[in-house]
C-alpha cells in the first residue's frame, strides 16, 4: 500500500488554479524530487501535502499506517529565525513535541531521540551553540534533526540546499541520501537543482500549468517535459 | 531621616508591601511573554491592547461598575482574540488593524470620560489612567487577591506550556506540519497577554504596559543565546526593575509606572553594551 496517493489535484490560490489534474503516489523508501519553474506551484503543493492549506480540488491521502502528523518538515527559513535566541539542543528537541502528548515536559525518551539525531548529523558539539551564529549548512542540519525527530516515516524537505555553497551542498545531499537508505525514510524534496534531483532521485515530479510529469527518474529522462526543462536550465 | 529609616518606616505598612508583592508578581509575568512576541513581531499587538484597556476603563467609569475590571478584562481579550486572527487573512491587514482599533480605543474612551465626567478633574484622571497613578498603593484587599491570583495563573500556565510556546514561536509552520495545534497556542497567548496587560495597568497605566512586556525580554536577548536563558533573565531584570522602580518611588516621588520604564530603558542600554562587547 502505498504511504500517499495523490489524485486529481488541484492547486492554487482565491480558487484561481495554477496547478490542474495532479496525480502521483509515494511508496516507502521512495525519493520523490519535484521540479518545475519559479511560480510553478512547488512551495503550494508541499504545504497541502503537509495539511497547511487544502486543495482547490482532488484529494491527498495518506496511506500505510502513516499519520498526519508522521510527516517530518524541513521549511525554508524565515526572518523570524535570523535573530532568534535559541540553542541547538533546543530546537532539536522542539521537534520531538508531537511525541509528548498531554504531557507538559520532555520524558527522556525524547532527549535521547534529540541526541540520535544530532549525532547521526554530526551537530552533537553545536549543541548549546547559539542556532543564530550558525552557518547556513549547520543550520540547515540543525532543521534537519529537527525533522528527524518529529518522524522517521516521511520527511518532506523544502528547498534544502537554498542559500548554501557547494560543500554545504554537497554534505547536505549525502545526509539526505543517508536518511532515505538507512533509516528507511521516504523523502519528499523540493529542488531548483535539476542535476542534484537526476543524481539521487528514485522518482520525479515536474509541476507546471502545462506540462506534468510523474514517474521514476529514468522515464523523466526520456520525457518532452524534461528535455525541454533540462535545456532551459542548462542555458541559465 | 535617611533613606535607609524612611524606607523602613514605608514598610511597616501594609499597602505598601502589597504594592511591592504585586507589582514585582506583574512585572515577572508580564516578561515571561515578552520574548514570545518580539520574536513572532507581535509587540505592536501588545501595545495596541493596552489603548483598548483605556477605552474599556473609559466605558467601566462611566457605567460607574463597582468592579471595572469586570469590562476592562473581557473587552480587552475579546480585542486580543480579534486582532490576532485578523493577523492572519485579512483585508485590513494585521498592524493596519491594530493602529485602527487602538486609536479608536483611545479617541472614544477619551471623549466617553468628557462626556460623562466621573469627577471634576477629567484630564487627571486620563493621565492617571494612561500613566499610573499612585493606584498601585491603593489596592484593595480583593484587588491585591486578584492579581495574585492571575499572576499565579498565568506563571502556571507558561511553565506548562513552554515548550510548546518555544515550537510555536520558533517555526508555526513546522509545529502545525507535526501536528501541534499552533492556533489554539496563538489564540491562548493573545488571551493570556491581554490578562496580562490589564492587570498591568494598576502597575503602570495602560500606555507604559507595553514597555514592561517587551523591554525585559528586548534586554535578554541582547546577551543570551538560549530561549531559556532568554526567558529566565528577562524575569529577572523585570523583577528588579519593578522592585527598584517602586523603592525609588517611595525615596524620590517620582510617578511609579514612568520610574519603572526608565529603570527598563537603563537596563537595556547596559545589555546593550554588553552584547556589543560579547560579540
Amino acid at each position: 500500500m502505498s504511504q500517499m496517493v495523490c489524485k486529481d489535484v488541484s492547486l492554487g490560490y482565491d480558487g484561481n488554479a495554477i496547478v490542474n489534474n495532479l496525480n502521483f503516489t509515494v511508496n516507502k523508501g521512495d525519493y520523490l524530487c519535484v521540479v518545475g519553474e519559479n511560480g510553478a506551484g512547488k512551495s503550494t503543493l508541499i504545504k497541502t501535502i503537509l495539511g497547511l492549506r487544502s486543495p482547490l480540488k482532488g484529494s491527498i491521502e495518506l496511506g500505510d499506517s502513516l499519520k498526519a502528523n508522521e510527516i517530518g518538515y524541513l521549511p525554508q527559513q524565515t526572518m523570524v529565525q535570523k535573530d532568534f535566541p535559541a540553542s541547538v539542543k533546543e530546537i532539536v528537541l522542539s521537534g520531538a513535541l508531537n511525541k509528548t502528548g498531554l504531557s507538559p515536559f520532555y520524558t527522556r525518551k525524547e532527549k535521547e531521540l534529540a541526541k540520535k539525531a544530532m549525532e547521526s548529523l554530526g551537530i552533537t558539539a553545536l549543541a548549546n551553540r547559539c542556532y543564530r551564529e550558525l552557518s547556513g549548512g549547520q543550520q540547515q542540519r540543525v532543521l534537519l534533526a529537527r525533522a528527524i525527530c518529529a518522524t522517521r516515516k516521511l520527511l518532506v524537505l523544502d528547498e534544502p540546499v537554498a542559500g548554501l555553497d557547494p560543500k554545504a551542498t554537497a554534505e547536505m545531499y549525502e545526509l539526505i541520501k543517508d536518511i532515505n537508505k538507512n533509516g528507511e525514510t521516504t523523502i519528499i524534496m523540493v529542488s531548483h537543482d535539476i542535476s542534484a534531483a537526476m543524481t539521487y532521485a528514485t522518482h520525479i515530479l515536474h509541476v507546471s500549468r502545462e506540462a506534468l510529469y510523474f514517474g521514476t527518474k529514468e522515464g523523466y529522462l526520456q520525457s518532452d517535459v524534461a528535455k525541454i526543462f533540462i535545456a532551459k536550465e542548462d542555458e541559465k | 531621616m535617611s533613606v535607609a529609616e524612611k524606607l523602613s518606616m514605608y514598610f511597616q505598612y501594609d499597602f505598601v508591601r502589597n504594592a511591592l508583592i504585586v507589582g514585582v508578581l506583574i512585572a515577572l509575568c508580564s516578561s515571561l511573554f515578552g520574548a514570545t512576541l518580539v520574536l513572532k513581531r507581535f509587540s505592536f499587538i501588545g501595545d495596541g491592547l493596552s489603548h483598548v484597556a483605556f477605552g474599556a476603563m473609559a466605558i467601566a467609569a462611566v457605567l460607574k461598575f463597582t468592579n471595572n475590571m469586570l469590562i476592562i478584562l473581557p473587552l480587552t481579550v475579546l480585542c486580543a482574540v480579534i486582532l490576532l486572527s485578523l493577523g492572519q487573512n485579512a483585508k485590513i491587514k494585521g498592524d493596519a488593524a491594530v493602529a485602527m482599533i487602538s486609536v479608536s480605543s483611545l479617541g472614544l474612551g477619551y471623549m466617553l470620560m468628557n462626556v460623562f465626567p466621573t469627577s471634576s478633574n477629567v484630564s487627571g484622571d486620563v493621565c492617571s489612567t494612561l500613566f499610573g497613578s499612585t493606584s498601585i498603593l491603593t489596592l484593595t484587599k480583593t484587588d491585591v487577591a486578584l492579581s495574585l491570583l492571575l499572576s499565579v495563573a498565568v506563571i502556571v500556565f507558561f511553565i506548562f506550556f513552554y515548550n510548546k510556546i518555544f515550537s510555536v514561536t520558533f517555526d508555526e509552520s513546522f509545529a502545525r506540519a507535526t501536528g501541534i495545534r499552533a492556533g489554539l497556542y496563538n489564540i491562548l497567548v493573545a488571551i493570556i497577554v491581554a490578562v496580562i496587560i490589564v492587570v498591568a495597568m494598576n502597575l503602570v497605566g495602560s500606555l507604559l504596559t507595553s514597555a514592561l512586556i517587551i523591554f525585559p525580554a528586548l534586554s535578554a536577548m541582547r546577551v543570551f543565546k538560549s530561549f531559556r536563558s532568554v526567558i529566565i533573565c528577562s524575569a529577572v531584570t523585570s523583577v528588579i526593575c519593578a522592585a527598584a522602580g517602586i523603592i525609588l518611588h517611595l525615596i524620590t516621588t517620582t510617578p511609579i509606572g514612568s520610574t519603572i520604564v526608565a529603570a527598563n530603558l537603563a537596563v537595556f542600554a547596559v545589555f546593550f553594551v554588553a552584547g556589543k562587547i560579547r560579540r
